[in-house]
């Protein structure tokens, strides 16, 4: 089955000892890797070759893996279901005919289908974990801070990590080991063996849950899918029979956090865009409008509509317009106002519960095509990912089951700021 | 649907300060699709006011010359180039 999870396979060899050594890992198609293009899914990259590899590339052939190649993804991170991408949409393997979710699509699809032993993804805002709960494999967005973004081309820096997707807990743990710490080249890193404890995140995954207590906060359940929370609350009950105790906790903020989330990433992203202009990459204006008659700026304009898909140009709009003279206030400073108090929330919870367990989506798998005529319906469908980018925390999406379709249903849990440790545990419990 | 929240020549606007020009088409449809996201933000007006204390620390390093990007690398994705220089449009 071609179910198109690459837009470039190429085999990059790591060195020849380490705790990768034998292991192949795909790496999604917007981290940078030296001399295989790197797209982020946009015709504007479409012959983009990084001259350097990303840190987290470098830290992967120094453990050994063998990368496999660049994986499809929603145009620049910019999509729920990697329908957006200009190299065509990837189909679900653990779902033929449905989206594999996104932005990181293809790492998750490549995985599900065992055609690489691991993948990396990004999560701005459910990027990791909304792919590996659609296609049934593990996914866990770190701690932001936790992982460097070094080569990582930006979309929105102040919510984005790259995360690990791999059929286990333990594989998913062992790949977090690999790439976590502190970079100089990236100054948002912190060390965590200073925040909290050491690096051995597989040692976490002992299935150990008896001590642990699980906070469900209703805010994250009741708006899902019946079956959804069918498959939910059964995996509830599997970690109670378990020893876990659960405990109901509440997070009103999270009612604001998907249009909190929206603004602040589009504004970022109408920022962090403007370099694509078709001067030191992109497709030169000559080749796209003829000879443009007017100024640069008419250049521009005409390099990045042949440049940029639908999806990238409504957000580069929007967040243009969210921080213009006159709406600044209204949406960007209360956006912020929202992030910090999605955070406060958060760490109340945190004080009452180990760990919050939540469906990673509210909703199963779409079908392809379901979703691209309503954005705002895309946009809604990552009410549960995204307070825990606005929050810096971590988390995992594990599998839970399948609804009666046979469509595959993860379950998240939300640990405390470098709390990986609390997260693993929790999920090995299930996966 | 959601009332009309900008009308085309407001995103004819934002899209010139974006440097994004539009197909045929496209302004119409970013009007309708603007009311319904204009309107969830919206309810960004029921957030109250919150004490934002973020935990901030400079990164500093010294100030050493160290290796960066060769000038030839730095050039090899641009379309035009010339005298190792990027080649960009009419300024003017």
């Amino acid at each position: 089955m071609d179910y198109n999870g690459y837009v470039t396979e190429q085999r990059i060899e790591g060195a020849d000892d380490g705790p990768l050594a034998g292991t192949t890992v795909a790496v999604k198609d917007n981290i940078s890797t030296a001399g295989v293009r790197t797209t982020c899914g946009s015709a504007m990259l479409a012959d983009y070759v990084p001259p350097y590899d990303a840190t987290v590339v470098e830290r992967l052939k120094a453990a050994g893996a063998t990368i496999t190649g660049k994986t499809n993804m929603d145009e620049f991170g910019m999509g729920t279901t990697t329908e957006t991408s200009a190299f065509g949409l990837t189909d679900n393997p653990a779902a033929p005919g449905h989206v594999p979710g996104g932005s990181s699509g293809g790492s998750a699809a490549v995985v599900a289908a065992g055609d690489a032993d691991l993948a990396l993804g990004t999560d701005t805002g459910g990027s990791v974990r909304c792919p590996a709960a659609f296609c049934g494999v593990v996914g866990i967005k770190p701690t932001y801070g936790l992982v460097s973004r070094y080569g990582l081309v930006a979309y929105a820096n102040s919510l984005e990590q790259i995360g690990p997707i791999a059929p286990t807990v333990e594989a998913a743990a062992e790949l977090l080991s690999v790439i976590a710490g502190p970079d100089e080249r990236d100054a948002t890193t912190r060390d965590a063996a200073s925040e909290v404890s050491d690096y051995d995140y597989a040692a976490a995954a002992d299935g150990d849950v008896s001590d642990m207590t699980v906070g469900i906060p209703s805010e994250l359940v009741d708006g899902a899918d019946q079956a959804v929370r069918e498959v939910f609350r059964d995996a509830v009950e599997d970690l109670e029979s378990q020893g876990a105790e659960t405990v109901t906790v509440d997070l009103p903020s999270v009612e604001h956090a998907v249009e909190a989330y929206y603004v602040i990433a589009m504004s970022e992203a109408s920022s962090n865009l403007a370099r694509f202009d078709g001067v030191r990459y992109g497709t030169a204006a000559s080749e796209t409008a003829g000879e443009v008659e007017g100024d640069w700026n008419e250049s521009f304009a005409a390099v990045r509509e042949a440049g940029f898909g639908e999806e990238v140009k409504r957000r580069i709009l929007l967040g243009t317009y969210a921080l213009s003279a006159g709406y600044h206030d209204k949406y960007y400073e209360k956006a912020q106002d929202a992030r910090a108090w999605v955070q406060q929330d958060f760490d109340a919870a945190l004080e009452e519960a180990d760990v919050l367990a939540s469906p990673t989506m509210p909703v199963p798998p779409f079908e392809q095509g379901e979703s691209l005529d309503d954005p705002m319906t895309m946009y809604l469908a990552d009410a549960n990912t995204v307070p825990v980018n606005l929050a810096n925390l971590p988390a995992i999406s594990v599998p839970a089951g399948e609804t009666d379709e046979g469509l595959p249903v993860g379950l998240q849990f939300v640990g405390p700021a470098f709390g990986e440790h609390a997260i693993v545990r929790a999920g090995s419990a299930l996966a | 649907m959601s009332e009309q929240r900008v009308d085309e020549a407001e995103v004819e606007h934002v899209a010139s300060l974006a440097r994004v020009d539009l197909d045929e088409g496209d302004a119409a449809r970013f009007v309708e699709q603007f009311a319904d996201i204009l309107e969830a933000f919206d309810a960004l007006d029921e957030v109250p006011a919150v004490d934002r204390d973020a935990d901030l620390t400079n990164v500093m390093r010294p100030d050493e010359e160290r290796a960066c990007l060769d000038r030839d690398d730095a050039l090899r994705n641009a379309p035009e180039t010339e005298d190792g220089y990027f080649t960009g449009p009419r300024v003017s």
